[in-house]
């Protein structure tokens, strides 16, 4: 894996805002079919440094490279151009619309006169939430009215719906039951198997340890490393997020 | 139980709250009819009624749009004024000498023009408010004094009169309406065409495989639209034009007044076949389009709409561009309507048309608000005033009473919004 083209590199990634350092001097790499988990302390860096990639940040400084190649994510419609779906932490969901149109935002079917087609998203909608999670069932009232899991589920299906081949998940399960967790985990191996890339940022350490690849580790603003999950115990992940210290076997 | 009513109304697809306005505009239209012994329903005052509604209801649409994502806009009343004295200005003393006087293009060239400067200013303050990130507030409090001020300044304060006969059309007087069997034809094909609509939107659904409403709710809800419609224009045909404007209409045709007396109607005045085409234009722009898609978004949550690639700098300037057109639409029916351009147009339009906005279900909250509810809103103010009028309540007791409905009416939205977990 190490001979073949990342699918992303981000090098010397940083960005501040006022003085505060957010971000400082971080590279990452994803391959395709890889998992990639990001773990660090509340207000470590983790969901800025994700949000260059997907263009909701301009970064102050840095090179982005997608399949080698250097790009400029200026903005989320970049990104998306480069196949790149995101997850936020926040949902990013218009609480007053419902599932469908928060599904299709700022990407909406349309008919043959152009008009927005509802009752086609609605169809579509309806068609991936019964692949995702079978007991959503409402898909005409805004998704403010919708309980917290379901509404990561409508952030989830969206960002699989258009065929990622990078996907950004900054918390994907918070808010989940733990039948949906599974759904989520087993979504990632799928999704995995089918050669897309993914970050996934999350704080429950045996999750990470199960679904990923490699592990980086980020401290005020600052990559403390990266490692491969069989080389490495809860502790020494726990070791670098809670004090910073690289594992001595870090073979990375 | 008050829950289960509204799940019940809601299974049935119906809006409680458009329920509820229509209540209050059939109650306060009753309650006006019998304390004038029957003055209020009659064909005549209905008729003005409409006219009157017609050019705040054409600005409240766009307000709905400003409103929903969290703007808004104090200037709409002075830019009324300043476009309208333009307009006069244009067609009064320029076109003339350009094109001949009383040439037929005049209130062509005049429409066209005022409907451009409206949506460049409009566009202009909303890029002051999406790309400089002043206020909404502030530069449309700005544009309140700005415009006003100019108004005045195109012709130093003079009124500009007379207007175009054929531009004046526009304000509905005794010839600026559809007339009987226009009226008719109106209302009959407006039925249709509801009908028509709601049957596709019935069949693609259908198509889909999804639940549709049970079938004689639709039929209740198109019967209702159509009574609604076509009532209407009977009314509107019932009311006869006097006998003098009815001579001089038969001389101008160089026509004999006919034995027995004209005849004539009015029918369906021509700002309200304005505002039903602004209406149905809006209506679709917020719910078949994505620009109306996007403005309901951002309003709902701007940085889900920033982060899901929509522009919305580019969109506020094309919010407030439209809210511009739409003023100069109301302009020319503020000033049409006059016979005349002075700089009092307009005065206090800002604070109606909000008021409207507010009333017809727009939440300053934003992401919420609808193009019909406005237009009843802004017909229940006008109800509320012209009815004041006529019982002979003093004015300064009917700015207290609309302060105060006003306050009570979004308190009820409110109230009503929390209920339904929205
Ligand atoms: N838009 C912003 N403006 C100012 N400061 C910001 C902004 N976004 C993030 N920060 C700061 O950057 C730092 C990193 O925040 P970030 O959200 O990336 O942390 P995180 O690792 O995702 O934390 P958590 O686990 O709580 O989600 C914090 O100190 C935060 O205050
Ligand atoms: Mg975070």
């Amino acid at each position: 894996m190490e001979n073949q083209t990342p699918l992303v590199e981000m090098r010397d990634m940083h960005i501040a805002f006022g003085g505060n350092k957010a971000v400082d001097q971080v590279s990452i790499d994803l391959y395709s079919g890889e998992v990639v988990g990001l773990l660090g302390h509340n207000g470590a860096g983790k969901s800025t440094l994700i949000k260059m990639l997907s263009g909701a940040y301009k970064a102050d400084g840095g090179e982005i490279l997608i399949n080698g190649e250097l790009v400029e994510i200026n903005n989320p419609r970049d990104a998306r151009g480069y196949k790149i779906e995101t997850i936020y932490q926040t949902l990013a969901l218009a609480d007053n619309l419902d599932a469908g149109s928060n599904l299709f935002l700022g990407r909406e079917l349309l008919t043959p006169f152009g008009f927005v087609d509802d009752d086609a998203m609605e169809a579509e909608t309806r068609k991936i939430m019964s692949r995702l999670n079978p007991n959503f069932q409402t898909f005409s009232a805004p998704v403010s009215t919708l309980s917290g899991g379901q509404r990561q589920s409508v952030a989830i299906a969206r960002a699989v719906y258009f065929n990622a081949k990078i996907l950004i998940m900054d918390e994907p399960t918070a808010a989940l039951g733990p039948q949906e967790t599974q759904m989520v985990a087993e979504l990632v191996q799928k999704l995995k198997a089918e050669g897309l890339g993914i970050f996934l940022i999350s704080h429950d350490i045996h999750d990470v340890m199960e679904l990923c690849d490699r592990i980086s580790v980020m401290k005020n603003g600052k990559l403390v490393g990266t490692v491969r999950v069989e080389d490495v115990n809860d502790d020494d992940i726990l070791g670098m997020i809670i004090l910073g210290k690289k594992p001595m076997k870090n073979t990375s | 139980m008050a829950k289960d009513k509204q799940n019940y109304f809601a299974s049935l697809g119906i809006d409680g709250r458009l329920l509820g306005m229509i209540g209050a505009l059939v109650a306060l239209w009753v309650m006006f009819d019998l304390i004038t012994g029957g003055r209020f329903i009659t064909p005549r005052n209905l008729f003005n009624l409409s006219v009157q509604t017609a050019s705040v209801a054409v600005m409240a649409t766009g307000m709905v749009f400003v409103i929903v994502t969290r703007n808004i806009d104090l200037s709409v009343g002075s830019l009324l004024g300043f476009v309208g004295m333009m307009m006069g200005a244009l067609q009064v003393y320029f076109l003339p000498d350009l094109v001949g006087g009383g040439h037929w293009s005049i209130w062509i060239i005049t429409c066209l023009f005022g409907v451009t400067l409206g949506a460049i200013i409009g566009s202009f303050q909303g890029w002051v408010i999406g790309y400089l990130a002043v206020p909404a507030f502030i530069v449309t409090l700005g544009g309140f004094l700005v415009w006003r001020g100019a108004a005045w300044w195109v012709t130093s304060g003079q009124t500009v009169a007379p207007l175009d006969p054929v531009f004046k059309l526009l304000g509905g007087g005794v010839e600026g309406t559809l007339g009987e069997s226009l009226s008719w034809a109106l209302g009959v094909f407006a039925t249709l065409a509801a009908l028509w609509l709601l049957y596709l939107s019935r069949k693609r659904k259908l198509a889909h495989g999804f639940l549709v409403k049970p079938f004689w709710v639709e039929l209740t809800v198109a019967g209702i639209i159509g009574v609604v419609i076509v009532g209407y224009a009977a009314f509107m045909n019932a009311y006869p034009i006097p006998a003098r404007a009815a001579k001089r209409i038969y001389e101008n045709k160089g026509l004999e007044l006919p034995d027995g007396g004209s005849a004539l109607v009015y029918g369906i005045a021509i700002p309200v076949v304005i505002l039903l085409i602004v209406a149905i234009i809006m209506t679709f722009l917020a719910k078949r389009t994505r620009f109306g898609r996007y403005v309901f978004a951002t309003g709902g949550n701007p940085d889900a709409a920033e982060l899901s690639g929509i522009n919305t700098r580019m969109l506020t300037v094309k919010i407030f561009a439209l809210m511009g057109a739409l003023t100069a639409i109301a302009a020319i029916i503020a000033s049409a309507r006059l016979g005349s351009a002075d700089n009092n147009l307009g005065n206090l339009d800002e604070l109606r048309v909000i008021a409207a906005a507010v009333i017809g279900g727009s939440a300053l909250s934003g992401g919420f608000g609808t193009i019909h509810g406005a237009i009843l809103g802004a017909l229940i103010m006008q109800s509320l005033q012209s009815g004041m009028a006529m019982v002979g309540v003093d004015a300064p007791l009917q700015s207290i009473v609309v302060g105060v409905v006003l306050v009570l009416a979004v308190y009820v939205d409110i109230a009503y919004r929390r209920r339904a977990g929205l």
